[in-house]
């Protein structure tokens, strides 16, 4: 009877949990809605709505990895970029064939997320061999290559369909009437902009709603055992290389349709080190950090908030990334040095002990 | 005669990239970490000797010795600071983010400090070089210089590593660190020593990268820091003459690639490079085959 009572305890405990991350989703959504309905909401805060929910996404997507898997991953910014150009690339051709914006977008969405699929099982096949400080300099790797390859990427369309090109615009050989969807260097202009606060909160809500049911799946348990004891769960049967993939795939279809939201809020998508590159990839991980590696609701606030505070604090920007290092630096030496957490364990039994005594 | 010439430009990127994975070698295997913010070292070591050259009007060898100086002090203080305290945390991957937090902090600082402008950098090596074959095949000074550099760099270290005490005290700590300590050697010191060795070849690499390519930005460090990395798994991380092979190797991949295949295609054929090694033999060229226990 007891072990019910405790069963149920533990149910309700993580339940409850999960309510408050979907209910700061929510919250947060009908409070900026009656800002805009009140007019109190500023052009530059309503253009960050769909970046916010964008960045939101990413975080909590790579958590599922660095948190739950407890790999590292520095490509993910490689996955947001396939996601992005796959669905600006059918966007972009489809505008005037289904001008069903909610169809459109979905069929995008869906597009987008696959091929970031794709491509997370191609790489992760390889890649989820290594482990560690390999695992992510790899994954460095191929988010570097990945974004190499849309940059000399040459793609047209004419009378006679489709024409790539590696080299340059003019070797597309287009017929003069044909269109240059993919320009290189200068990517994609001109894709619809179909995304919008709603969806992107939608999508956010999505997110979360897979990755905590994985979580709290029997491969979701799976996953945790990998990253606990590799070895011991080995020995129990569990199949890694299976469980990792798993994992890595869920991550990298998520990047892709925040990848989705970013390419449609955008009109022009171009490839370069701070979007897709190796610097937007440590951003996240900035968020996954500091907002407690393995804790959603925390990925996401950090970043929201990383992301308003410097539009927020102006005369910062400078000093930001700065500022963003040391506590980058400062957070994991407090939460994972030996010593700091003996002096915390220390310090917080003398404090929960003078409590004790105050309240006698 | 132009495949030659490439072939030296190769081999001459190649010894910087030897000199750079010098420092990530001997860290990870010394210290068992990637040290992300090794690259920028080198660029903090670049923008001392510019401003030693440039704005104090030192002369170019003293302006290098300060900059050897500087970054090794740089070097041991960020061990001390940040990845020591990490040293034995509960997760590795603790001391790697904690690594590219470094990183980032050096590059925001030079931001700050040097501004974003891209900076000429100044010829260090006045020598002009020399030219072979009746005049077809011209040699830099600056290349001649890297190679040599990279030689001589070579030789002190494997001759540090195998005939000092404190050589024969790396090669233990890296072995097992847990018997070294019981055998009495200071293992906070030898790896601070390590870094120390790093960071100052990285004040070197730095000045030989400027050389040959003079521009000098806050994040010129980030993409030849990442490949040597790539180079010492090459060769086999952990191992010295691995670095050289890996090294040279890479340079002149890179070189080829650009001149051949494609000049925007260049780092995503090293990286390529790095993920084929990586699948067929992870331990790299040299590298020694470590089995786990569990």
């Amino acid at each position: 009877m007891t072990n019910m009572t405790a069963k149920l305890k533990n149910i309700n405990k993580t339940t409850k949990n999960n309510a408050v991350t979907y209910g700061i989703v929510i919250a947060a959504y009908v409070i900026v809605q009656l800002l805009i309905f009140s007019g109190n909401l500023s052009s530059l805060m309503k253009g960050l709505l769909v970046p916010l929910c964008t960045y939101a996404i990413l975080a909590v997507s790579l958590n599922l990895v660095v948190g739950i898997l407890g790999e590292l991953s520095l490509g993910h910014a490689g996955f947001m970029c396939v996601g992005a150009f796959a669905s600006a690339f059918f966007s972009k051709c489809m505008k005037d064939v289904i001008t069903l914006v909610p169809l459109r977008f979905f069929l995008a969405l869906v597009i987008g997320a696959a091929v970031a699929a794709l491509f997370g099982i191609l790489i992760g096949i390889p890649v989820l061999r290594l482990k560690g400080d390999y695992l992510a300099i790899v994954t460095l790797a191929f988010g570097e290559i990945i974004k190499n390859l849309v940059n000399v990427l040459y793609i047209g369309k004419d009378s006679n369909g489709f024409h790539f090109s590696m080299k340059d615009s003019m070797s597309l050989k287009l017929e003069p009437d044909g269109m240059i969807i993919v320009n290189g260097p200068q990517g994609i202009t001109g894709t619809p902009n179909d995304s919008n606060f709603t969806i992107s909160i939608l999508l956010l809500l999505l997110t979360l709603f897979i990755i905590i049911r994985l979580v709290h799946s029997r491969d979701g348990r799976a996953i945790m055992a990998i990253r606990d004891n590799r070895i011991a769960a080995e020995s129990v049967g569990i199949n890694i290389t299976k469980y990792k993939l798993m994992a890595f795939t869920i991550s990298a279809a998520l990047a892709g349709v925040a990848g989705v939201l970013y390419a449609h809020n955008l009109s022009t998508l171009t490839a370069n080190t701070n979007n897709f590159g190796y610097n937007m990839s440590i951003m996240i991980l900035v968020f996954v950090v500091l907002g407690g590696i393995g804790s959603l609701r925390g990925s996401m606030i950090a970043a929201v908030i990383l992301t308003l505070l410097p539009e927020l604090l102006r005369e910062l920007a400078d000093y930001r990334m700065l500022i963003y290092a040391i506590v980058l630096i400062v957070m994991m030496i407090f939460n994972w040095s030996p010593k700091s957490i003996q002096w915390r364990e220390k310090n917080l039994a003398a404090l929960k002990n003078k409590m004790k005594k105050g309240a006698q | 005669m132009s495949f030659i010439s490439y072939l030296i430009n190769g081999i001459s990127l190649g010894s910087v990239y030897a000199i750079i994975a010098l420092g990530y070698t001997m860290v990870y295997g010394i210290a068992k970490m990637l040290n992300f913010a090794h690259g920028d070292v080198i660029m903090i070591g670049a923008y001392v000797v510019l401003m030693g050259m440039t704005k104090a009007g030192l002369s170019p060898i003293l302006a290098v010795l300060i900059a050897v100086i500087i970054c090794t002090v740089l070097g041991v203080t960020v061990e001390r600071v940040a990845y020591r305290p990490l040293r034995n945390a509960a997760s590795p991957l603790a001391v790697l983010i904690t690594a590219i937090g470094v990183s980032y902090l050096l590059q925001n600082l030079a931001l700050l400090i040097f501004g974003a402008n891209t900076q000429s950098f100044p010829t260090a090596i006045a020598w002009k070089g020399f030219s072979l074959a009746g005049g077809t095949l011209n040699i830099s000074g600056e290349t001649v210089i890297t190679i040599a550099a990279c030689i001589v760099i070579m030789v002190a270290l494997t001759l540090f590593v195998q005939k000092t005490k404190q050589g024969q005290a790396m090669r233990a700590v890296s072995e097992d660190r847990g018997a070294a300590q019981l055998m009495g050697i200071n293992v906070n010191g030898t790896i601070a020593l390590t870094f120390a060795i790093g960071s100052a070849l990285a004040a070197i690499a730095g000045v030989l990268l400027c050389s040959a390519y003079p521009s000098l930005t806050p994040y010129t460090g980030a993409m030849p820091g990442i490949k040597a990395f790539v180079a010492a798994v090459f060769g086999g991380i952990g191992s010295i003459p691995g670095a050289l092979i890996g090294g040279i190797l890479l340079g002149i991949i890179e070189i080829m690639g650009k001149a051949y295949i494609s000049s925007q295609m260049a780092d995503a054929i090293v990286f390529a490079v790095l993920i084929i090694v990586l699948l067929v033999k992870p331990t790299g060229l040299l590298g020694k085959n470590i089995q786990e226990k569990v």
